[in-house]
């Protein structure tokens, strides 16, 4: 961190980090449908933003409780899907130095596009990172917020999803967060037996059971380089 | 009384800001086992992976093939072919729609 007394354009990062946060705040209108098409109320799914505040583990939670499975699984593998903001957190709090009130907003703000468009940054110096590190963080918590409001409202005046055929978009929206991390042969294969596997304990497993066992694979595949 | 969609939201959130927030109170150290990061990263693949499979093919505890599948295939077309997420989505629900309705 040599660079840590480096100037930098503030207009320059801050254009990167609504260029980020704006796209990824209105797919909170995908996850406020699909939660209130799940079951969810509109209190419930607008706490889940605000509370929880992690896509994957959002999505993760309503599609487990839509899928009819217990609590307890849904709160596994949503909590395994955050475990990777923890690994986040590890790297970024060097960089932030936080503490008191601002490290528990910080720890808030601490999700894949803050901590990335962060590190995207570390080349202009410190202090341009911890510029994007909070004004993508609080971007995208202010759009995913607004809009799981409007997808959620939106998604309730139609009525159940399903009833309409709609309810592709959750799995589709799964699909889209996998997609840009499959990328080399063992992620690849990653995803493929997990899906196999959750298809194979469908019939024979209780909801949720087919999706939180494929964590084993991770751990399996991930134990050697 | 406390539901399941009330008990599954409240302790998903709590559980996960513990999560967030325990980073930036550990040593680095464990950061830099290979080990650890790799099954850090291949975690969301595979369980993103599953709920593809579970939101596409399940029915309470059956294998069924139906409109959602037509949807999904869709979005991967478009992904493959570079499409955002909002454009994959929208596909994805349309197609599904569509099929769902004939």
């Amino acid at each position: 961190m040599s660079l840590s007394a480096a100037p930098f354009d503030k207009r320059v990062v801050l254009r990167d980090s609504l260029a980020v946060a704006i796209p990824v705040g209105t797919y909170g209108a995908a996850f406020g449908a699909a939660a209130i098409g799940s079951g969810f109320t509109v209190l419930q799914t607008c706490l889940l933003s605000l509370l929880l505040f992690s896509g994957a583990s959002q999505f993760a939670v309503v599609g487990v409780m839509g899928a009819g499975g217990s609590p307890l699984s849904a709160i596994a593998t949503g909590s395994l899907l955050g475990l990777r903001n923890g690994l986040y957190g590890l790297r970024m709090a060097p960089v932030l130095s936080l503490h008191g009130i601002k490290k528990i907003i910080g720890a808030q703000l601490t999700i894949d596009e803050s901590t990335g468009v962060a590190l995207n940054q570390e080349s202009r110096g410190l202090n341009a990172s911890r510029y994007g590190f909070w004004a993508t963080g609080i971007g995208v918590y202010f759009f995913w917020n607004l809009f799981t409001l409007i997808g959620a409202l939106g998604a309730q005046s139609i009525g159940d999803p399903s009833a309409w055929g709609l309810d592709a978009a959750v799995p589709a929206a799964f699909l889209g967060l996998v997609w840009p991390r499959l990328i080399d042969t063992k992620s690849k294969l990653v995803g493929f037996t997990a899906a196999i596997l959750a298809l194979l304990l469908i019939p024979i497993a209780p909801a949720g059971v087919p999706i939180i066992s494929t964590a084993l694979l991770a751990i399996v595949f991930g134990w050697r380089k | 009384m406390m539901s399941a969609l009330w008990i599954a939201t409240l302790v998903t959130s709590l559980v996960c800001f513990i999560l967030k927030y325990i980073g930036y109170s550990l040593p680095d150290s464990l950061l830099n086992k290979p080990r650890v990061q790799r099954i850090n990263s291949l975690i969301p693949i595979a369980l993103l992976s599953a709920l593809v499979t579970v939101q596409s093919f399940g029915a309470e505890n059956s294998v069924v093939i139906d409109h959602r599948l037509a949807g999904v295939a869709v979005a991967a077309v478009a992904l493959r072919f570079g499409a955002n997420f909002p454009t994959m989505m929208l596909l994805a629900a349309v197609v599904s729609a569509v099929i769902y309705r004939l």
